[in-house]
């Protein structure tokens, strides 16, 4: 696990519902959409994140120094979860070496929402870090 | 002169309220504003100033048996959110109000009828660029009491809808075309929440839930425009029992909302059991 995800997924264990909910909500407000000089609307439908109901689009460019940056849009305007989550996968995981972001499970949602998860909600948020692990393992390999 | 939501022909117009009339009744002691969503982190990200948040998971089911909560749950729900007997409960949520029926549809349950749905939810609210609070209001406790829960009028188990089947009572599957024609087993973009068969109760007509919303703003259409799709277009009749079900009873409690209050459909009830139940039992009839 990446060492500054395994820091938040630390931190996310120690707080209580209503510290979660508050730290959930200050990520979603430092979410950036990908800058025009990435993608513009309509955005790719090979950059979208199946069984997201939030409409949730992904990016991984490397960077010269075979690191990645990844960019998310977040389309539905109520997919504050998906922008917490796109906030935070940016945060803990871009500027790193692909292969290591490939490491990445999707168990993370449930460590980080709990109770804040949904039916619905789990999967299309599941389906964007599968979506993130894949960019990671292709970009690995070439 | 009569309000735009009384000049839509409803049979019940006093169900629905107005964003505006939600505005103007901010500070009102005697109502309660209730956000219900899918997403419970959208109440925290900011709702209308002094409502308060019902979750459907934590706070109206049981958290052992698949049901709701008991008479001394809802005491306490009612006593926690400041509400008495006199109190105008008043929801809205996400997804057009879906959640918002489902949390009014398990009030009436209750017998809590001093209830209203504010038309077109949170997005018109939003659309509106109406006032957002992050402030969690606490309200004095109070001292509720309850009936006990009548599910009879409101709530129909399988035995209900077996019995109503053998009638050739009038069934609605709000769920979407794909679901009914059993050739998805889940909503678009949703898990498949393990039903081990796909399809639709026998005689089934299929309106799907949002078809009795105006996509724009996520208010509900007139009663003509309903009328014409539930009672023209699908052939159902207000004056005959109806039992509507999708999933799990959340999308069905909507079109039962829409039935009964704004058709004035006279026996209608929701099947919470629905398709998660009747499409794992063994040997009940399926169609496809």
């Amino acid at each position: 696990m990446p060492e500054k995800l395994q820091q938040l997924l630390d931190a996310f264990q120690m707080f209580d519902p209503v510290d979660r909910t508050s730290m959930l909500l200050s990520y979603a407000d430092q979410f950036k959409e990908v800058p025009p000089s990435v993608a513009t609307r309509p955005f790719p439908e090979s950059h979208h994140v199946p069984q997201c109901e939030s409409d949730a689009y992904v990016w991984a460019l490397k960077q010269p120094d075979s690191t990645l940056k990844l960019y998310f849009a977040v389309e539905n305007p109520s997919g504050i979860s998906a922008r917490a989550l796109a906030a935070i996968l940016d945060k803990t995981l871009s500027g790193l070496p692909a292969r290591e972001i490939a490491t990445v499970s999707c168990d993370i949602v449930e460590q980080i929402f709990r109770q804040n998860i949904s039916m619905g909600k789990g999967m299309g948020l599941m389906a964007m870090v599968n979506a993130v692990q894949a960019l990671a393992r292709n970009a690995s390999q070439t | 002169m009569a309000t735009p939501i009384e000049q839509r022909g409803y049979a019940h117009p006093e169900a629905l309220v107005s964003t505006d009339w939600v505005e103007q009744h901010l500070n009102d002691p005697k109502v309660r504003l209730i956000e219900s969503n899918e997403d419970t982190l959208l109440y925290s990200s900011g709702h209308i100033p002094g409502a308060v948040h019902v979750d459907w998971t934590a706070d109206l089911n049981d958290q052992i048996r698949r049901d709701y909560i008991t008479r001394e749950g809802f005491e306490k729900l009612m006593s926690k959110i400041g509400a008495t007997k006199d109190t105008t409960v008043v929801f809205y949520g996400d997804k057009n109000n879906w959640w918002a029926c489902y949390a009014f549809w398990v009030f009436q349950l209750f017998g809590h009828t001093n209830a209203r749905v504010m038309d077109g939810g949170r997005v018109k609210w939003l659309k509106e660029n109406r006032a957002t609070s992050r402030d969690v209001p606490s309200y004095a406790k109070t001292d509720y009491k309850a009936s006990d829960r009548n599910d009879t009028p409101h709530r129909a188990y399988r035995d209900d809808v077996m019995a109503h089947l053998k009638k050739q009572g009038q069934l609605v599957d709000v769920r979407s075309p794909e679901e009914y024609a059993g050739t998805r087993m889940h909503m678009p973009d949703y898990p498949n929440e393990g039903a081990l068969r796909g399809g639709h109760i026998p005689g089934a007509k299929s309106v799907p839930w949002a078809k009795a919303i105006n996509p724009d703003d996520g208010t509900f259409k007139t009663s003509d425009e309903l009328t014409k799709l539930y009672c023209e277009d699908n052939k159902l009749s207000p004056k005959n029992e109806t039992i509507a079900y999708c999933r799990i009873g959340e999308r069905s409690s909507h079109t039962w909302f829409a039935l009964k209050y704004l058709l004035g459909f006279e026996n209608i009830r929701n099947y919470d059991g629905s398709w998660t139940e009747w499409g794992n039992m063994v040997g009940v009839p399926i169609e496809k």
